[in-house]
């Protein structure tokens, strides 16, 4: 067998610093894969293609979080991805209690700086 | 769950360890020692009986090792699966295969934690998850408010139908003389208690208190020749669904529905058929989306079905009888207790909470963030 000479997430991870969000896509099943792994959830397989999303998606749940001491409150959400994946993230550019299920959100990568990897997070894409 | 046998094992003894505030320096395995001894009490049975060794805690990595030390014995059947809250459940699916193959004759299956002691970060630290972390959920409370936003969009289920859920429990806690929580609660109160992660306030999310217990059992034979009525299992099943939130197929059903069907199939019960209901939980919205798996409502009927006490003290179907998770003892994981008190209703034990005419029980565990489901359904002798 073949060595792998980058983890799943190293490659997610590489896209995410080009401004891509990627995804694994099982041809053998048909269907889009996240996280990214090694191997397919669907059908056992091994072969798994990476792809890179068009970036729109769907709120599919959402919460706002109240830190205890110090911070505003800020948004977690899941996002259903139109590709038929889905993630958590956050919608930013609105208060946090504005997001609503529904809502249509386009992807922005995020990058925290220092040592902390990027991340992907969305925003309102109205008529999207 | 296809190769056990309804009616082929029991519990026969029962305990909390000292729950809520322990004293200062206990361990986890000081806990689960003190239940196991406290429940080998309630059956007459003692430690050199037990052969079979299960137990579960978040902060000890081995603790079968640990606790088999510190009793000083050496199992034939020893098992720590841990799949968060709901592990017991599955303990007891574990423990009637081991007894029903004679792997072991007497199998204790026992909890402990001082969360609320040493702190809950330091009792149960969270692993980090890059599809996850950066967004700073505050797990598990974020998990399951993003479960209780799709039930409330889907089925415009309302934050008073979630504090209805915390006020029936506060009022069977009040019923409990160990519960934690000993004041009245109102919807109002719950409502405007401080936010934690929308729609939950404090007052939708579980307590942090420390605690732990133990449940023997055995089979169903040498149950009978034992000190108090043996409680059958009649019932098991599991179901696991994901781990993260992020991967939940439907934030709205969870694995109770399977994991309810295999043990009402067991059973050979509906739960048309149950009299006490202990469900697992950890919030609010967790009675809601388990009266629903397991069928005491329609899908997306939960809200309404625990408005106007339904499942309170006086209320037609008595859920959470010790006051739950919400309001009696909530340690990390918290599925053991909902044993104890299931075998407790079975007994006739139970005080100013006692639900009449008590012949069957239904407790289910849950793990994780709605990740592991495990449902038990139990049974007095008059079920066999």
């Amino acid at each position: 067998m073949e060595r792998m000479e980058q983890s799943p997430l190293a490659i997610y991870l590489a896209h995410l610093e080009k401004g891509e969000l990627a995804y694994q896509w099982s041809p053998e099943a048909g269907k889009a894969v996240f996280y990214p792994r090694v191997v397919c959830p669907f059908t056992g397989s091994d072969r798994l293609e990476w792809r890179v999303s068009a970036g729109l998606g769907t709120v599919y749940a959402t919460t706002v979080v109240h830190p205890a001491r110090e911070g505003a409150p800020y948004n977690v959400a899941l996002i259903d991805c139109d590709e038929g994946f889905r993630l958590m993230s956050r919608v930013e550019d609105l208060p946090p209690e504005a997001v609503r299920i529904g809502m249509r959100v386009k992807f922005r990568v995020h990058r925290p700086g220092g040592d902390e990897p990027s991340y992907p997070v969305f925003v309102p894409a109205e008529g999207a | 769950m296809d190769g056990l046998q309804r009616g082929a094992a029991a519990i026969v003894g029962v305990a909390e360890s000292d729950i809520g505030a322990v004293a200062q320096d206990m361990s986890p395995i000081d806990l689960m020692a003190q239940g196991i001894h406290r429940a080998l009490g309630d059956c007459g049975l003692a430690l050199r009986d037990v052969d079979g060794l299960i137990c579960a805690t978040a902060q000890s990595r081995t603790s079968g090792l640990a606790l088999a030390e510190y009793l000083g014995i050496s199992p034939t059947y020893i098992d720590s699966t841990i799949l968060g809250g709901s592990s017991f459940m599955f303990h007891v699916a574990h423990a009637q295969a081991a007894l029903q193959l004679g792997v072991c004759k007497v199998a204790v299956i026992a909890y402990g934690s001082t969360q609320r002691t040493i702190g809950r970060r330091h009792a149960s630290v969270r692993e980090y998850n890059p599809y996850e972390t950066p967004f700073r959920p505050f797990l598990p409370s974020t998990a399951y408010a993003l479960a209780a936003s799709r039930h409330m969009h889907q089925y415009g289920t309302t934050r008073e139908q979630l504090a209805a859920v915390a006020v029936a429990a506060r009022e069977w806690a009040l019923l409990n003389p160990v519960a934690w929580e000993k004041k009245p609660l109102t919807i109002a109160e719950v409502l405007s208690a401080r936010m934690i992660s929308y729609p939950f306030t404090v007052r939708d999310c579980c307590l942090v208190t420390d605690g732990g217990g133990a449940v023997i059992m055995t089979t169903a034979a040498r149950a009978r020749s034992l000190k108090k009525p043996p409680v059958y299992v009649l019932g098991c099943g599991q179901a696991i669904t994901h781990a993260n939130i992020s991967s939940m197929p439907d934030l709205t059903v969870t694995g109770a529905v399977p994991s309810g069907r295999a043990a009402y199939a067991m059973a050979k019960l509906g739960a048309k058929d149950i009299d006490v209901v202990e469900l697992y939980d950890a919030f609010t919205i967790n009675t809601i989306l388990f009266l629903e798996d397991l069928g005491f409502c329609a899908k997306g009927e939960g809200g309404s079905f625990v408005e106007g006490g339904r499942t309170a003290p006086k209320g037609s179907l008595p859920v959470n009888t010790n006051g739950g998770g919400l309001s009696y003892c909530h340690p990390g994981m918290y599925g053991l207790f909902l044993l104890i008190e299931a075998t407790r209703q079975l007994r006739g034990e139970c005080g100013a909470r006692q639900v009449a005419d008590c012949e069957t029980a239904i407790a289910h565990g849950n793990g994780g963030v709605l990740s592991s489901q495990s449902t038990v359904i139990l049974g007095s002798a008059a079920t066999i």
